[in-house]
């Protein structure tokens, strides 16, 4: 009983790292940049709602879309002040600015409030409920929902309303989307747009369940997301969401197996893995980068 | 209907268009023929606005539509259908044939269009729910062209569409290109394949490495021994 506790546990951590892994995946998809600064809009989205809980007295869920909308304008912002002319360099320049963006981000944030942690408001007592003999505690069930319905949204945006085909179009092939009149340009910031919102809902998320967070907090979460991402296939929607489930429950298993002090190893391992065993994850095909 | 003048393209510092001038007048299917690498596709590029000249201009039912942005040239009613056929292959037919009319908003409009659309090629009806990179590539360039025409062009350029296909499916895909210009739809078509396109254009021109070295009624340049030698394989 106490591995389906354990499970629950790391598909709640996973579906952190997934929502993560959704924003890399898709602005991979759409622009092929790792963009190394989407930890921290992940760190900025539990601020936001530290601040908007704590000292705004706002409702959870009104904080949480409000992380989510603030996050998306300063995605979109960090595309076109940075990114944008950078569409047709190298590789290297791109990925460089893309640490610098994050860097920033993260000092900007200490020289505003310092680096010390702040300790997240309790929005929920922490009940547990059992159900057949599991203890599962109320919360788990929110991250989870939470986070469900937010992927579900997701697969319903790209999927079936024009935006969403735009952006597929688009990292498919941006010149044949071109003509079909698609706006290049307006289509890339709705990409980042929608995946530093999924970012920032993390991030609250986070908060709640961990309660401690820090300028610093998006670094480790970030590259683990970055490899969930990777695991699922880079570029590939489904792939991020089943990455960062997979990695959640791998890192939690080795937690309770008492190898914790592995269990950020276990991220690292599994990277290398799958790239010496299939660098195009488990839902790419060879040598085929898509959404 | 569409006036191209005096236009100079280039590649960073590669000249691929030197001064070409061609127009096209409505109701016309006018066909552009010459060797690989003669700049049959940049010309198509800088017309639908992936491409900017450097000197020039193009005029397009009396405005200038040179240096304008890909999308406002589509709204304008300016189709283009690439080289090698480039359909959302992870994007089912239908998917790909909605995407053509991404700009209009008249949904009664679209449907009847799709509806045309799927008489034209009825081989994409029955696969409509068919991601369209598991298509045949005479369908996807079915796709390619029915995608083109959702967007409801006045003018449809198109960029060697016959290529590598086999010679029935050319001579369907050449059947739909007349059959379009009779429903009203200006065309026009760069081939390397100069004895089908000759035999469907009104007009034609000759590129040769940048620049028009000839130009004529198509019939003119069927008979002309020049184009005979180089593009007619001397029959
Ligand atoms: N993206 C590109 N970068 C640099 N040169 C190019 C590019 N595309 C085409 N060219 C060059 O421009 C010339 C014309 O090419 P293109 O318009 O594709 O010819 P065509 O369509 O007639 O075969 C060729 O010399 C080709 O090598
Ligand atoms: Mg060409």
């Amino acid at each position: 009983m106490e591995w389906i506790q354990q499970l629950v546990n790391g598909i709640s951590l996973g579906s952190i790292y997934a929502l993560i892994a959704l924003g890399y995946t898709m602005v991979y998809g759409i622009i092929k940049l790792i963009n190394f600064a989407h930890g921290d809009v992940f760190m900025l989205g539990a601020f936001i709602g530290f601040f908007a809980i704590a000292r705004w007295e706002m409702n959870v869920f009104l904080a949480l879309i409000l992380a989510m909308a603030l996050c998306a304008i300063i995605g979109v912002i960090i595309e076109r002040v940075a990114y944008k002319r950078l569409r047709n360099a190298t590789r290297i320049a791109a990925l460089i600015t893309a640490i610098g963006v994050s860097l920033l981000i993260e000092y900007t944030v200490i020289f505003f409030r310092g680096a010390s942690p702040a300790a997240y408001p309790t929005v929920f007592e922490t009940s547990n409920f059992e159900i057949l003999g599991v203890k599962i505690s109320t919360q788990s069930i929110l991250i989870l929902s939470v986070s469900i319905f937010l992927m579900v949204l997701l697969q319903f945006i790209v999927h079936k309303t024009k935006i969403g085909k735009a952006m597929r179009a688009v990292s498919h092939d941006a010149d044949a989307a071109k003509l079909m009149g698609i706006n290049v340009d307006n289509t890339i910031s709705a990409t980042f747009a929608i995946g530093s919102a999924l970012a920032g809902a993390a991030g609250v998320i986070f908060g709640i369940y961990y309660t401690r967070i820090d300028p610093l907090m998006g670094v480790l979460p970030g590259i683990k997301a970055f490899i969930a991402a990777v695991l699922g296939g880079i570029g590939i929607i489904p792939g991020a969401m089943v990455g960062g489930l997979v990695l959640g429950v791998v890192e939690t298993i080795v937690s309770a197996l008492g190898y914790s002090l592995w269990r950020d190893a276990a991220a690292f391992v599994i990277l290398i893995l799958i790239l010496i065993i299939r660098p195009s994850g488990i839902f790419g095909k060879n040598a085929r980068e898509k959404v | 209907m569409l006036k191209v003048n005096d236009i100079d393209v280039y590649y960073g510092n590669i000249q691929a268009l030197k001064g070409i001038s061609l127009e096209v007048n409505e109701g016309e299917i006018v066909t552009l023929i010459g060797a690989n690498g003669a700049g049959k596709s940049t010309l198509l590029k800088t017309i639908s606005g992936l491409l900017k000249p450097k000197r020039g201009s193009i005029e397009y039912l009396g405005s200038a539509i040179d240096g304008k942005a890909a999308q406002s040239i589509v709204k304008a009613g300016i189709s283009h259908v690439p080289e090698g056929r480039r359909v959302f292959a992870n994007m089912t037919v239908e998917e790909n044939l909605e995407l053509g009319a991404y700009l209009r908003n008249d949904r009664d409009g679209i449907k009847k269009d799709m509806a045309h659309v799927y008489e034209l090629f009825p081989r994409l009806l029955e696969r409509r729910k068919q991601l369209s990179g598991t298509l045949s590539g005479g369908e996807q360039q079915m796709v390619a062209m029915g995608r083109a025409l959702m967007a409801k062009p006045k003018l449809i350029i198109m960029d060697e569409p016959s290529m590598g296909l086999a010679p029935l499916m050319v001579k369907n895909i050449f059947n739909i290109i007349e059959m379009v210009n009779k429903e009203g739809t200006t065309v026009l078509l760069v081939e390397q394949n100069a004895n089908m396109a000759l035999s469907v254009a009104h007009r034609a021109y000759v590129l040769e490495t940048g620049k028009i070295v000839l130009s004529g009624t198509a019939k003119e340049l069927q008979e002309s021994d020049e184009v005979r030698a180089a593009y007619l394989g001397g029959l």
